[in-house]
């Protein structure tokens, strides 16, 4: 339970060495720079726009070129390869790739060229299709599209829309010029929206045949060409032929450059990682000779740090506590409770003058998250899944990670209770053992009795149960205040608005549990000697926030009257603690779902094809219950820490420390410091 | 019709289990399609956001299976499903008033969740990093379904016990 210390760093050094320092910055990722306003006659920000946008530039091209790639040599993926997290390489890993980018850069453009060859014989292609699609009803045409006629006959190529039969034709221009013989009509093709005919006549009779046809509906065709159509197809065919020739050779040349895929990761992280780097040149100062940064670091990282830039780059380096509102906060747990962090850290990160929460936080979720579930079987589900996640994926990137820890530690937690509860997959082993051996189950605590109680059978039980913890969880809250008022000295603060929240509420609470109608919920009544004490003690507690809640105004009817409010705020205790039921609502919301699915399962019988059926609805079940009731207890956990517990003592608003570091998505170089 | 009297307990047993199934589930169901809707239009953007966005899709479904889970107490203490039990009428008329928590403040959580849950949903396309908060605004409507939940439960458990 513990905040970094961090200390404010000032790096002076020689412009010369600003490129190394910064790379081996970044590498090490522990210094958030801060900008610096220094612009004078000496010191100038060097504008380093071009430079960024060049590199980033060059990364997506290597992107888009490894996009290209994998499209079409696409790579081998496991189901769960999205956790393995970045590749590590070693430093001599990293400065091979390195002095290879000029040849991986290259390949990048060819790969992105050929694509835009592929892509520019595939319009080809489309233009062409496009072609054959008008030849097609010309291709029994034995003439050129332009043929007009020999020199004793005139000869007409064109279609009529909507078709029209050859009789039709010859009747029509027979109505038209009857005094006209020796038309020959022939159809070419027909469809459903058109005829294409070659007609015939002699030389003489033209003029008067083409005005006739003009008026049944003739057209000339849009396309015209020199060659017979059927020649016109075998042309286009071979320019097709011949674009998807070059398409595949083009295809070819990408597929042969496949291992290169990686290649080109490394090179888009390469040049982000570069670009991030100049896009730092915005925060820090040069002259024409030096340079100045500045910065927050930890403050165990300060000193190696510090005596490394000195020695290698003659750097100056000045070091001092850090102590401003502006400090970003590094928070630093154990093992146990530094998983929960990420759940710090969705609310707000910690001021810098409160104390970090999260390692007694910690506890209570685990406590929370494991009543909510409470099921062994799916508490051991859950954790072993995580478990061999953690297992299995050392690279998996850190915040999934942790998440990974919480769950696997909340699935702990969840065994526990579930065993306390007696509750495993519901009440799996007694229904599977009536329906399918016909015995009364064994009795193995834990999976069939509970080593407690039931809490399905004895809902009231449970209920008080939650209320004490409700009241240990909103009392521990109250701790915490009461430790950051005395980290503060301010000793009175203790009195006023922490100790006197203890008598009221803990004397309320006591009177409470000795009268009689309580006693009928809670199943014991206290003495009535706790009824005068818890009086007396709430009494006590009632006056101290009456006339010191409100001490910062000076007016004594204004101070009063928000005594009076601070009483007023006993209701939200009350509904504080009533809000705790949640953990019975959804722990018996689990195990009785549970339950639903067991016996609709057993519900066939005993036969060997009910068995299957049994297991198919018991893992579909059981999947479905664990999805959506795990969902419920995280959210659920999180809202009583988030507003029951936080709302007794939390400001938060700290800044989270974001240093300057690596931010590549594939790759991440081990560092051997 | 003196008979119909007398087995009517079973009757209304049974209405109490459908109301909380339906009613509760209705809520749900139009929950969960409105928080759906909003959530296909942030995949339409951002493919990379379906795991986030069906976390806020399922919020509003969990008020149908607190329905579910009533009725089916109901159910089994009636002896719908397993062994057979005399269901006297005012047992009837309890069960029935019992159904009515999760059945009502189910179906008006579920609605009111999914309108918390879709404008979560358009918090987390636009800055995925507040995920955490953006869950608890609508589990903050959840609580009533719960609460509900709670006294429906302890109710049946309180009838079958008389």
């Amino acid at each position: 339970m513990s905040m970094l210390r961090m200390q404010r760093i000032n790096v002076y050094a020689l412009l010369e060495y600003c490129r190394d320092i910064l790379e081996e910055l970044q590498r090490r990722g522990v210094v958030e720079i801060e900008n610096v306003d220094i612009e004078d006659s000496v010191f100038y920000k060097d504008d380093t726009s071009a430079f960024q946008a060049r590199y980033n530039s060059l990364a997506n091209t290597a992107k888009e070129a490894r996009e290209i790639l994998l499209r079409y040599a696409p790579q081998k993926k496991g189901l769960l390869s999205s956790f393995n997290g970045r590749k590590q390489l070693t430093r001599d890993e990293y400065e091979k790739l390195a002095d290879d980018a000029q040849d991986i850069l290259k390949a990048a453009y060819d790969i992105i060229s050929y694509q835009k060859n592929i892509e520019r014989n595939e319009a080809e292609k489309v233009k062409y299709e496009a072609q054959i699609e008008v030849v097609k009803p010309w291709l029994n045409l034995d003439v050129p599209m332009n043929f007009s006629g020999t020199s004793t006959t005139r000869a007409f190529i064109g279609k009529f829309a909507p078709p029209k039969s050859s009789t039709d034709i010859m009747k029509e221009l027979a109505e038209i010029i009857p005094e006209v013989e020796g038309i020959d009509v022939e159809t070419v093709h027909t469809d459903d929206n058109q005829t294409c005919v070659f007609i015939l006549t002699s030389k003489q009779d033209a003029d008067a045949v083409s005005d006739a046809l003009r008026r049944i509906g003739f057209e000339y065709p849009s396309y015209v060409s020199t060659v017979v159509p059927k020649k016109r197809e075998k042309e286009i065919n071979r320019h097709i032929n011949n674009r998807d020739g070059r398409i595949l050779e083009n295809q070819n040349n990408i597929k042969a450059l496949a291992d290169y895929a990686d290649k080109l990761a490394f090179l888009e992280d390469y040049y982000v990682m570069k670009a991030e780097r100049y896009s730092v040149y915005d925060d820090i100062s040069t002259s024409n000779n030096t340079f100045v940064l500045t910065g927050y670091i930890p403050e165990q990282d300060a000193q190696k740090l510090k005596s490394y830039l000195e020695t290698k780059y003659d750097a100056e380096v000045e070091l001092e506590a850090a102590d401003g509102d502006d400090v970003p906060v590094v928070l630093k747990n154990n093992k146990f409770s530094e998983p929960v962090e990420s759940v710090i850290a969705t609310y707000s990160y910690p001021d810098r003058h409160e104390t970090d929460p999260t390692s007694i936080m910690a506890i209570f979720y685990y406590i929370f998250f494991g009543l909510m579930f409470s099921d062994a079987g799916y508490g051991i589900v859950m954790a072993l899944a995580c478990g061999i996640c953690l297992f299995k994926f050392k690279g998996m990137d850190p915040g999934l990670r942790r998440s990974m820890k919480m769950f696997f530690w909340c699935g702990v937690s969840t065994t526990f209770w579930g065993l306390l509860f007696g509750s495993f997959f519901g009440d799996a082993v007694s229904v599977i053992s009536n329906t399918f051996f016909h015995t009364p189950p064994p009795n193995i605590p834990g999976l069939v009795v509970p080593i407690w109680f039931n809490p399905v059978t004895d809902p009231m039980r449970m209920l008080m149960f939650s209320f004490l913890l409700g009241i240990i969880h909103l009392f521990t809250g109250l701790g915490i205040q009461a430790y950051n008022h005395i980290r503060h000295k301010d000793y009175l603060a203790v009195l006023y608005d922490v100790i006197s929240w203890y008598l009221l509420v803990g004397g309320l609470i006591l009177a409470l549990l000795s009268m009689e109608m309580m006693g009928n919920i809670a199943g014991f009544v206290l003495p009535p000697i706790c009824m005068k004490v818890g009086l007396i003690m709430a009494a006590v507690g009632a006056v101290i926030i009456l006339f010191f809640s409100g001490r910062e105004s000076k007016n004594p009817i204004i101070r009063l009257a928000k005594g009076a409010y601070g009483l007023y705020g006993t209701t939200s205790y009350l509904s504080d603690i009533l809000s705790y039921s949640r953990l019975l609502a959804l722990g018996l919301a689990t195990g009785v779902i549970a339950q639903v699915f067991n016996q609709i399962g057993s519900m066939m019988g005993d036969s060997i094809i009910s068995a299957l059926i049994f297991i198919i609805i018991f893992i579909i079940g059981h999947g479905l219950n664990i999805g959506i009731n795990a969902l419920g207890a995280y959210v659920h956990t999180n809202r009583l820490q988030f507003v029951e517990f936080f709302g007794k003592f939390y400001t938060g608003g700290g800044r989270g420390f974001n240093p300057f570091k690596i931010n590549t998505k594939h790759y991440t170089v081990k560092e051997d410091i | 019709m003196s008979e119909i009297f007398t087995n009517s307990g079973l009757f209304f047993a049974l209405l109490g289990a459908a109301l909380a199934t339906f009613v509760a589930g209705i809520g749900s169901a139009i929950g969960v399609g409105k928080a759906g809707v909003a959530a296909a239009g942030v995949l339409a953007e951002d493919p990379s956001m379906f795991g986030k966005v069906l976390i806020f899709q399922l919020l509003p479904a969990t008020q149908g299976i607190y329905g579910l889970l009533v009725a089916f107490l109901i159910l089994s203490n009636v002896g719908l499903i397993g062994e057979v039990k005399e269901v006297t009428w005012l047992q009837g008329l309890l069960y029935f008033a019992a159904s009515l928590p999760i059945a009502f403040a189910g179906y008006f959580s579920a609605v009111h969740q999914s309108k918390c849950a879709v404008a979560a949903i358009g918090t987390v396309a636009k800055k995925p990093d507040q995920m955490g908060k953006a869950l608890i605004l609508p589990a903050m409507v959840e609580t009533y379904a719960i609460l509900a939940l709670l006294i429906s439960i302890l109710a049946v458990f309180g009838i079958a016990g008389m």
